[in-house]
């Protein structure tokens, strides 16, 4: 294909906490430096640097990308913050992607972070603002909306009870119990817990909800005749893909994330992929809300409309299953400091395909996996596969 | 690499180490107001809206009439053929019930938030709203409802010209 | 692997201090109208991918890609956001054409700095919450103290900086697209009121709303559809320290490192002999002199000798921001860099109308995303 092959070769990421005392600059700095160490770098071996970071309202700094620049390790170098809402985590890397398969840089440093907690008094109110300025917010909409009324169009679209949602929050919390940075990881959590718990939008729970969250993860790309350099297991980025609906949601159907299916097109695309059901091994779909998962499941093409929860019903998507869905832990079970999180993902495929998830590893030696993220007013995908082999 | 470290960086902090005076911090607030041109196509919605009429536009290459109307057409890329006055009731294409305001505080009557697919407009084509004078368990989707306006003279050239969609009677 | 890429294509709609009959997707449509038209494509189907340059507090819109593609013809297509200027936003186009994933990509920028009323206190809050913030103090108080130390390291003197704002503002009464065009003297501009001493209010450039869009092409694209390709010869950018107490406040390092980023790709070793026609950022007036320092134009000190001599007016030996700058045309935000860009654009079609200069054969652009950041690109272009 002519195309420049890039690896990730490095991760490293923090605990998410739901406040932390490190402030943004700092976790980002702790994130990248472990990155580094993983792959026994140095920033002078660093050429160029991405950020991805989402709503500057979080941290409560206005261009909040410069602000995080040496944190990050860009002082002094080429250094550009992407922005996509939600999919940022996963459009962070296809932005180093491009940096490396451009042919301008060798070496990249991608880094998320998130400081959702210096916002007063939540966060969640941060999420005014993202409403249209003059036909919505003067109805003071709540981020909780757009959720529940997604959720509520997608269950009575299909048929799908609150029950065959919840086992989506149950599984990937019961998987974040072994993620050493998980903030909400439970190994006892049922699905009466996640039914029980307090009613804040119906039909969303408080348990369906991931919660809000500070943290960073990094990562590091390399060019093929660098990587091989660096590691004896580098992870191929075989593909990448993004898309971005309108901005008018309410002229749109929300049961079925098109923008997912696009993005996730694009990708098979450039992967060479024909059967993804067969040829994706583990799937970190975007999951802040546990119905998120399988409606992005059904965009990915991996389930059939108003399918998706059949899966975990049948245990097709636990780690030891067909086709493990969120091993980490997902944002439900390891936290969500946005854009952290969905590079979090990434690092998680990172780790898995090395062999190297410890106990939350998938067995079957796993070869490819998928990673994907969500954001906006319900518009955007974003999708990265990556694979043992280039 | 995660099974090779034990140690993953980050101090996670608990309220009481704010109100027992354990970690220092500093409170402040941006000043940041907009004053945001409307334009030609929302300036007309609102425009319409003062005067008790829902606006679409229509285009007429892709035979669709959306709301609110638009100068483009984000499909085919045209500018939008016409202005396209709408019918003020209207179906519930999804709806939720909000025990959480916008700043998170707890309430006891629920919201009741909905995107309402406006009669005139093309199908599935609408927009969000909230309901009102029904009972929470009384909402479905498919529900027919009808805007309830503000008196005219209290009307501001606004999307809350509209109080809320109320149900439709039948009979 | 596309190895060259070629604008092919450019829009604008404003500018103007205030454009109330339209809102910002308005003004862009208008803009991308126009340069879809110039390069002969139709977004819904030619465009690969597109790229907006904005920042959510400027807008007064957290997650404000979501309000990109509508106005763009870009729904259910790849777009994304950078946060930088439009330099960083046509250096991204740059790279996405160049992994041979994308044929046509789309940049765009834009400015309503008329509808943010409290600016200074929103721009004020890109300042250090804790250790700078609490100072309340204006964000001009950033450019005023490097002014201060630019001329003391350089020799620089406040009447070297005031002819930058007469050139430029001269200049601009020949651009049609300038609001700011005006016929002043250097005694003018340093009897106005100060600012952020030495900064004076006649220094600063004042906002004007605009959108800018650009269409970029692979080489075998840009063939096929246009047959005066602008091709991109290089691109550079880089960061500097962005906290006040760890950063250099005479010289500006990070647009010297973007410049010779840029210089290598163009294989370019003496900037003034290889380049025609320059625009620079002079958001404030002591940064041309700066940058073009920094850019390897001239030595240290040397700027304003020749800014005070001619040498870069319009007839002189290398014209500097021809177009008026954005003292001319007003600060677009972070669209500057697409405006100086695009001024480079027309230069090298011939398109520039009574500014056009006979040597237009290469160009440079840069741009400064304002205090108090530390970045900035570089754009080099050829026709």
């Amino acid at each position: 294909m002519g195309m420049r092959k890039v690896a990730v070769v490095g991760a490293g990421m923090t605990k998410f906490m739901r406040r932390a005392q490190e402030t943004g600059k700092e976790l980002s700095w702790q994130a990248t430096r472990m990155a580094l160490e993983s792959c026994e770098m140095t920033l002078d071996d660093i050429e160029a640097v991405c950020l991805g970071t989402a709503p500057d309202a979080f941290d409560s700094v206005h261009l909040k990308g410069e602000y995080l620049s040496d944190g990050a390790g860009a002082w002094g170098k080429p250094f550009m913050r992407s922005y996509v809402g939600g999919g940022t985590g996963v459009f962070a890397p296809i932005q180093g992607w491009y940096h490396v398969a451009s042919g301008l840089f060798d070496t990249v440093l991608v880094v998320c972070e998130e400081k959702m907690s210096s916002y007063y008094p939540h966060a969640q109110g941060a999420f005014l603002t993202i409403f249209d300025h003059t036909t919505e917010r003067p109805l003071k909409p709540n981020l909780l909306w757009i959720f529940a009324l997604e959720m509520n169009r997608y269950m009575q679209t299909y048929g799908i009870s609150k029950e065959d949602i919840a086992r989506v929050a149950v599984k990937n919390k019961r998987n974040a119990a072994d993620h050493p940075c998980a903030l909400l990881g439970d190994a006892d959590i049922t699905v009466e817990d996640v039914l029980n718990s307090e009613l804040l939008a119906w039909p969303v729970n408080r348990l369906d909800v991931s919660p809000v969250s500070d943290g960073a993860v990094t990562i590091v790309l390399a060019a093929e005749h660098v990587a091989k350099r660096i590691t004896d297991k580098p992870v191929w980025i075989q593909g990448v893909g993004w898309s971005l609906d309108t901005a008018y949601w309410t002229n749109r159907d929300l049961a079925y994330p098109r923008y997912v299916e696009y993005a996730a097109r694009m990708a098979y695309e450039m992967a060479g992929i024909k059967e993804p059901r067969k040829q994706i091994h583990i799937v970190e779909p975007y999951d802040p809300f546990d119905y998120k998962e399988c409606h992005h499941l059904e965009g990915l093409l991996l389930a059939d409309r108003g399918q998706a929860p059949q899966l975990v019903a049948d245990g097709v998507s636990l780690r030891d299953g067909d086709m493990p869905v969120c091993p980490s832990g997902g944002l439900l079970g390891v936290g969500n400091p946005i854009a952290a999180a969905g590079l979090m993902k990434v690092a998680e495929i990172f780790w898995q395909l090395r062999g190297e998830a410890g106990a939350r590893q998938v067995p079957g030696q796993p070869k490819r996996g998928l990673a994907q993220a969500w954001g906006d007013l319900m518009q955007v995908g974003t999708v990265v596969i990556m694979g043992t082999n280039p | 690499m995660t099974s090779k470290t034990d140690e993953f960086p980050g101090t996670p902090l608990r309220e009481a180490d704010f109100s027992e005076g354990k970690i220092l911090y500093r409170h402040d607030e941006m000043n940041g107001q907009y004053a945001w041109d409307t334009g030609v196509g929302i300036g007309s919605y609102l425009a319409a809206l003062k005067t008790g009429v829902i606006l679409g536009s229509h285009c007429r290459t892709c035979r669709k009439t959306v709301v609110p109307p638009r100068t483009v057409c984000e499909w085919c890329f045209r500018p939008m053929d016409s202005y396209v006055p709408l019918l003020d009731t209207g179906t519930v294409n999804t709806f939720s019930l909000c025990y959480v305001t916008w700043d998170v505080k707890r309430i006891k009557e629920p919201e009741i938030p909905a995107v309402i697919e406006i009669d005139g407009a093309s199908p599935l084509h609408g927009i969000m709203h909230k309901l009102g004078e029904v009972e929470p368990d009384e909402v479905q989707i498919g529900m027919r409802v009808q805007a309830v306006w503000k008196p005219e003279e209290d009307r501001e050239g606004s999307i809350t010209d509209i109080l809320y969609f109320k149900p439709i009677k039948e009979g | 692997m596309s190895e060259r890429v070629a604008i092919i294509g450019v829009g604008w709609a404003g500018y103007r201090p205030v454009t109330p009959e339209v809102s910002y997707k308005e003004l862009t449509y208008e803009a991308a109208v126009k340069a879809y038209a110039d390069a002969g494509i139709d977004p819904r189907r030619d465009v690969d991918s597109f790229v907006t340059v904005a920042e959510d507090f400027i807008e007064g819109t957290s997650i404000f890609d979501e309000y990109v593609p509508d106005q763009l013809g870009a729904v259910l297509k790849p777009v994304h956001t950078i946060c930088g200027d439009g330099l960083h936003g046509l250096a991204t186009a740059h790279m996405l054409i160049r992994t041979g994933q994308a044929h046509l990509v789309v940049v765009e920028g834009h400015s309503k700095a008329s509808n943010i009323l409290t600016l200074p206190e929103v721009t004020a809050y890109a300042q250090d919450p804790i250790l700078n913030r609490p100072l309340g103090l204006n964000t001009d108080f950033i450019a005023g103290m490097e002014m201060n130390r630019y001329m003391y390291e350089t020799g620089a003197t406040p009447e070297e900086c005031a002819a930058v704002v007469v050139k430029n503002r001269r200049n601009a009464m020949r651009n049609p697209l300038a609001p700011y065009g005006a016929d002043l003297t250097v005694d003018e501009v340093l009897s106005g009121p100060p600012l952020a001493w030495p900064l004076g209010r006649h220094e600063v450039a004042k906002h004007a709303d605009g959108a800018i869009v650009m269409v970029l092409a692979s080489e075998e694209r840009a063939r096929s559809l246009s047959d005066q390709p602008v091709w991109i010869l290089g691109v550079g950018w880089c960061n500097g320290a962005p906290s006040l107490e760890s950063r250099e406040w005479g010289d500006v390092p990070y647009i010297r490192k973007a410049a010779v980023m840029a210089y290598r790709q163009a294989g370019i070793s003496q900037p003034h002999l290889a380049i025609d026609v320059i625009e620079v950022d002079d958001t404030y007036a002591y940064k041309e002199l700066q940058h073009l320092e920094a850019i390897n134009y001239c030595r240290a000190g040397e700027a304003g000798m020749l800014t005070e001599e001619g040498f870069t007016a319009p007839d002189g030996e290398l014209p500097v921001n021809v177009s008026g700058g954005s003292l001319g045309m007003g600060n677009l935000l972070d669209a500057s860099g697409l405006a100086r860009a695009l001024e480079i654009v027309l230069q090298l079609r011939g398109e520039a109308g009574l500014r056009q200069l006979k040597e237009a054969k290469v160009g440079l652009a840069q741009s400064w995303r304002g205090a108090p950041t530390t970045s900035g690109a570089v754009a080099i272009m050829g026709s």
